[in-house]
């Protein structure tokens, strides 16, 4: 302590105890707001109407009502069909762990067959899109990323931005990215079109145009970095971001470097 | 005598016949440059300038500025078979196609932000140090008309591609030429070659981008670099230093060793961050049609102001007599940077105006001991911020998890508030900087070492503080508030009293300071 | 204490003390192999350069941490283009600074003011060149030198004229009519009402001769965007409310404010947003401006179905899309 104490009229004690602070406050915060990753272990079951409605009565249904009619805080979700449940509950979407502005992508709480116990229940309820086969789902094979990318800029970019990196809607809402979603679930999301999303039917954009989107998409998120460290793929903030701190950064540094007198 | 020595005689003597160059050579190599690291970021902006027209013309050799529709069949799979502009085509042959042309886009690119980057802050380092005052007003001036070509010159630039963000730049930009009143729609219709987005525009933008604006550019700097040659560069105060001399390294050899190396610096750091960094990867942006936009569209970072200025814009039109007036863009679009713009380029004579100083100044202010300059600065920097927090509000509400709408109330208060609360803050740090060096002053650095006297008070013990940090702390003139009387000797009114009294508020409050450390007080503080 | 240190023009700059390099040479020698070494790393940079040019194939890409994976060549050409240029800086400035002479020197300045005899000189040289023109007497040749420089000026001035077209009626009208049916963009292909759920949204626009080449000037305009809402839903004036079809309404997707595509729909809020300016408009009001700094609310396109089922426009638009310009009349 003494020795430190030594050098605390040193010319680089205040920035380096500035810097101290900031890393303090900020992994104090990090940890601190860190939330404790919930996981709900329901034993496996077969995937039927039955246990789906058991399932439903225990997690949904103080929300979404005895009978998915819906309350004042959830929607109806009799004829929104098994596609909506598999992609809300399959991305972790629901149920929602807070009463924020949108429901957010989390781990699953459902596993894999559970979901698809919720889905027959909700299915049963009304017809409504279903969930779509995995031998309709080759996007690799049937799909044309050229053409998904046009079909992308017209109807998808506006909101998740031009590389799928998600963006800002009004009111704290927010398009979500689009990286290292399931197809499935990509698919499942034009059809049903969760929370703020649009419905993208089947007649104006067709099951293959579909596939091309999703190629698109996936070809994206597969691309390397071609021209260096992509910044998040978000524009030219970053870019001017970059520009200042580290461009006039380093140069001021040898700036100051180059007028002082060699010792 | 070498031989070597004789050759390259004999070749000055064939020059020095024929211009009589040894006397002005002679004269210029005796030049010397002060040393301060400030100094470098006009350095940082010629030599991006430089670099700018060395990558560029590179980019040239394959670009084809052209609006005719080509199917694109490169190596780019996820657009291929794609409608597209001849130059977006180019643009995409020149990133994958040419070896290190991608690099070299990066580098233009890269280049351009550093140049305007510095540019500000270039432009900052003049304003706080007051650096701008007579004799070296046409020289802020022409700095001003730099700044301004290079918002444009960027602009054009990134507009050149015609990928969708870029073409999104030009939406916007012919909605805010159409907003002019009366000729808008015909200047529009004139600079694009018809309805918006028109079959002229790239070819015209381009020779404007790389011939026209460079040539001016040229010019410009061409004189701005000379004037600073021919009035010699301002100094910091400093023991030696005074109105009448410059003190530094001569040009020979330590100046032009120094400012060659930092040429190579910059661009070494620029084609490092262009190594390493991606900017506008245009192939994710797509082809430009105006049906298709993307989330998050933003423009470059220096007209990102303008952006968020238009942002927070009220929703105002006046819909008279037939025809409409789009205030929500003239306001914020037009009117307000040019009233910013024109205030900037005026600003060296308001000054003297203010202070009626018409001295020549070649001693650099310590942006402390002009607190309304350095407040009035400050102000500027806060509007801009804002606004420029503004033009980036959708990405900063996805990635800090707030809300457009917030961000935009925010700043549309903010504009009006926060610009004159950091100008009273900076006014009162100025001040207390002031007093904090009267103190050091009279009273020597604090040690941290405390001292227990014999009767048990403890004191602090304080050092004294070097001759030339001294010298430092007293070297600055003390303001001192015009005298301007509304009526004459007689009690007349003088005529134009308004503008006198004006004159007096305004040189009453940029002459608000801490009185300086007089002769007399030091010697006290000797003899204690 | 420091009151002998009066600046005086002829005073000379304190003098440092003399660096390592100056006194020590072993510094010296040092220095000198510092220098080399950074130029020998500048070659280096060279080097690498050459090399990823020639060898490296502009597919490979390599993982770097942080950054990802990296197309090598880009990185090499990129890297070594740096080092060569960085180092060679370095070096040039670690040698000004550490072996060469660091002796400051000082110049002297002088007023810029000319002498007043220059001064009057010019005036009186100035005079006299004016005095020889003699405009004042000569107000003949004035006046018609005044009219020639006037008219002068005006050719330039045409000679741009055929830069493009007059603007005309061309930005209040778009290639929607009567009967033009809707076509989804991309596809080209005409929708019947029942292919749209409720929540969904398309864009769509005009059907004409050769849609595959629609130039861009008619995408700046034509395109609108087709949204389903429960009847109910509409908050509209009757006038308004005609103009939608089962609940169909079609909007310009050009913006009022800017032109840019206002295409992001929440289906939930029903609230338009624009990407650009972050206008938002509310559908069920006939797209009203609720937030943003547009003006006007989107036009309104009146739609209806053909005798085959399809969705076609009922009439063109009542309105001039887009931004505002002097010309427009919004009343």
């Amino acid at each position: 302590m003494k020795r430190l104490s030594r050098y605390r009229r040193h010319k680089a004690a205040g920035p380096l105890l500035l810097i101290f602070a900031l890393l303090a406050i900020g992994t104090t915060f990090s940890v601190a707001s860190a939330t404790v990753k919930e996981s709900q272990s329901v034993s496996a079951r077969s995937a039927s109407i039955d246990e789906g409605k058991q399932i439903f009565l225990k997690g949904c249904s103080s929300c979404h009502g005895l009978n998915a009619e819906g309350g004042a805080i959830a929607p109806s979700l009799i004829g929104v069909g098994a596609a909506s449940v598999d992609f809300q509950v399959g991305t972790g979407r629901m149920p929602m762990a807070d009463m924020s502005t949108q429901a957010a992508r989390k781990a699953p709480v459902y596993n894999e067959e559970e979901t698809a116990a919720l889905a027959a229940y909700v299915a049963s309820l009304a017809p409504g899109p279903s969930i779509p086969e995995e031998s309709a789902l080759n996007y690799e094979r049937d799909g044309n990323s050229a053409q998904g990318g046009e079909l992308f800029r017209n109807n998808c970019a506006m909101c998740h931005n031009f590389a799928g990196q998600g963006g800002a809607l009004t009111q704290g809402k927010y398009a979500p990215t689009l990286m290292g979603v399931e197809p499935k679930h990509i698919y499942e999301a034009m059809i049903t079109g969760p929370q703020s999303m649009p419905v993208f039917s089947d007649k104006t954009i067709t099951p293959a145009e579909k596939l091309s989107l999703i190629k698109w998409i996936k070809a994206a998120e597969a691309e390397p970095n071609l021209g260096g460290a992509t910044m998040g793929r978000i524009g030219p903030v970053t870019e001017g971001l970059l520009a200042w701190v580290l461009g006039i950064g380093l140069l001021i540094g040898i700036a100051v470097w180059l007028t002082t007198r060699a010792r | 005598m070498t031989s070597t020595e004789k050759r390259i005689g004999n070749a000055a003597s064939f020059v020095d016949e024929r211009l009589g160059a040894a006397r002005w050579v002679k004269k210029s190599l005796n030049k010397v440059f002060p040393d301060h690291w400030s100094f470098m970021l006009g350095e940082v902006c010629m030599y991006s300038f430089i670099i700018l027209l060395l990558s560029g013309t590179f980019l040239t050799f394959w670009f084809d500025p052209s609006q005719r529709d080509v199917i694109y069949e490169g190596v780019y799979e996820p657009l291929k078979g794609l409608k597209m502009s001849a130059a977006y085509a180019s643009t995409l042959d020149i990133s994958f196609e040419v070896r290190g042309g991608l690099l070299m886009r990066q580098i233009h690119h890269w280049a351009a932000n550093i140049f305007m980057a510095a540019i500000v802050a270039h432009l900052l380092r003049v304003f706080f140090t007051g650096a701008f005052r007579k004799p070296r007003e046409f020289n802020w001036i022409l700095g001003i008309l730099l700044l301004t070509l290079g918002l444009v010159e960027g602009l054009l630039g990134y507009s050149l591609p015609d990928d969708l963000l870029s073409g999104t730049g030009l939406r916007i930009t012919s909605a805010i030429i159409q907003a002019i009143p009366v000729v808008g729609t015909y200047i529009s219709f004139f600079l694009f070659g018809g309805a918006f987005p028109g079959v002229g525009f790239i070819p015209r933008i381009f020779t404007l981008h790389i011939l026209i604006i460079p040539g001016i550019f040229l010019a410009v700097i061409t004189i701005h670099v000379m004037l600073v040659w021919y009035q010699k560069h301002t100094q910091f105060p400093g023991v030696g230093r005074t109105e009448n001399n410059v003190v530094g390294h001569p040009i020979l050899p330590v100046y032009m060793a120094k400012a060659g190396g930092f040429f190579f610096v910059v661009f070494g750091i620029i084609a490092f961050i262009s190594a390493v960094a991606s900017i506008n990867p245009i192939w994710l942006y797509g082809p430009y049609t105006p049906g298709q936009i993307s989330a998050g569209s933003q423009p470059d970072w220096y007209m990102g102001w303008l952006d968020g200025l238009v942002r927070m814009a009220p929703p105002l039109e006046t819909h008279a007599f037939g025809h409409t007036i789009s205030w929500n863009i003239l306001i914020p679009a037009v009117i307000v940077p040019g009233i910013i713009f024109t205030g900037m380029a005026l600003y060296p004579f308001i000054e003297s105006w203010i202070t009626g100083d018409k001295r020549e100044h070649h001693l650099l202010d310590r942006p402390r001991n002009v607190p309304n300059r350095t407040a009035l600065g400050v102000m500027s920097i806060t509007f801009v911020m804002i606004s420029l927090i503004n033009g980036g509000n959708d990405i900063l509400a996805t990635n800090f998890d707030l809300s457009i709408n917030q961000i935009m109330w925010f700043s549309r208060i903010g504009i009006f508030i926060l610009p004159p609360l950091s100008f009273i803050i900076t006014k009162r740090l100025c001040l207390s900087l002031q007093r904090a060096d009267r103190e050091l002053l009279l009273h020597g650095a604090e040690t941290g070492r405390l001292l227990r006297l014999p009767h048990g008070e403890f004191v602090e013990v304080h050092a004294p503080i070097s001759p030339e940090k001294a010298y430092l702390l007293q070297s600055h003139e003390q303001l001192v508030a015009l005298e301007i009387e509304d009526v004459d000797g007689r009690g007349v009114r003088r005529p134009g009293a308004l503008k006198n009294k004006l004159q007096r508020r305004l040189s009453k409050a940029h002459a608000v300071s801490v009185p300086k450390v007089t002769e007399q007080e030091l010697k006290e503080i000797e003899n204690h | 204490m420091s009151n002998e240190l009066t600046p005086t023009d002829n005073s000379t700059p304190p003098q440092h003390a003399p660096r390592a390099t100056d006194v020590n040479p072993v510094s010296e020698k040092r220095a000198e192999q510092q220098i080399a070494i950074l130029f020998a790393l500048s070659g280096i940079g060279s080097l690498l350069l050459i090399y990823s040019y020639i060898y490296v194939a502009d597919d490979v890409f390599i993982f770097i941490p942080i950054m990802g994976d990296q197309n090598a060549q880009q990185l090499g050409i990129g890297l070594g283009m740096a080092m060569s240029l960085f180092f060679i800086g370095i070096a040039a400035i670690h040698w000004a600074k550490t072996l060469m002479p660091d002796k400051e020197i000082v110049n002297h300045r002088h007023e810029f003011r000319s002498s007043d005899e220059d001064r009057a000189e010019l005036v009186q040289t100035v005079k006299e060149g004016v005095a020889g023109v003699a405009l004042g007497r000569r107000k003949l040749i004035k006046r018609s030198l005044g009219a020639a420089l006037g008219l002068f000026a005006l050719p330039p001035v045409l000679l741009l004229r055929d830069l493009g077209p007059l603007p005309g009626k061309q930005l209040e009208q778009t290639n929607w009519k009567t009967g033009t049916r809707l076509l989804t963009d991309p596809g080209n292909r005409p929708i019947l009402a029942s292919d749209l759920e409720v929540g969904a949204v398309v864009q769509v626009l005009p059907a004409v001769d050769h849609p595959e080449e629609r130039p861009l000037s008619d995408i700046a305009k034509d395109p609108v965007l087709l949204i389903r809402l429960r009847p109910e839903d509409f908050q509209l004036t009757p006038e308004k409310f005609a103009m939608t079809h089962e609940g169909i309404i079609a909007f310009s997707k050009i913006c009022s404010h800017m032109g840019c595509a206002v295409a992001l729909y929440e289906q939930q809020t029903k609230h338009l947003l624009c990407p650009c300016h972050q206008s938002t408009f509310d559908v069920t009001r006939g797209a009203k401006v609720i937030f943003g700094p547009a003006a006007r609310p989107l036009p309104q396109l009146d739609i209806t179905v053909d005798s085959e089922g399809y969705l076609v426009a009922r009439a063109p638009f009542n309105e001039a899309v887009g931004p505002s310009f002097w010309e427009r009349n919004s009343q």
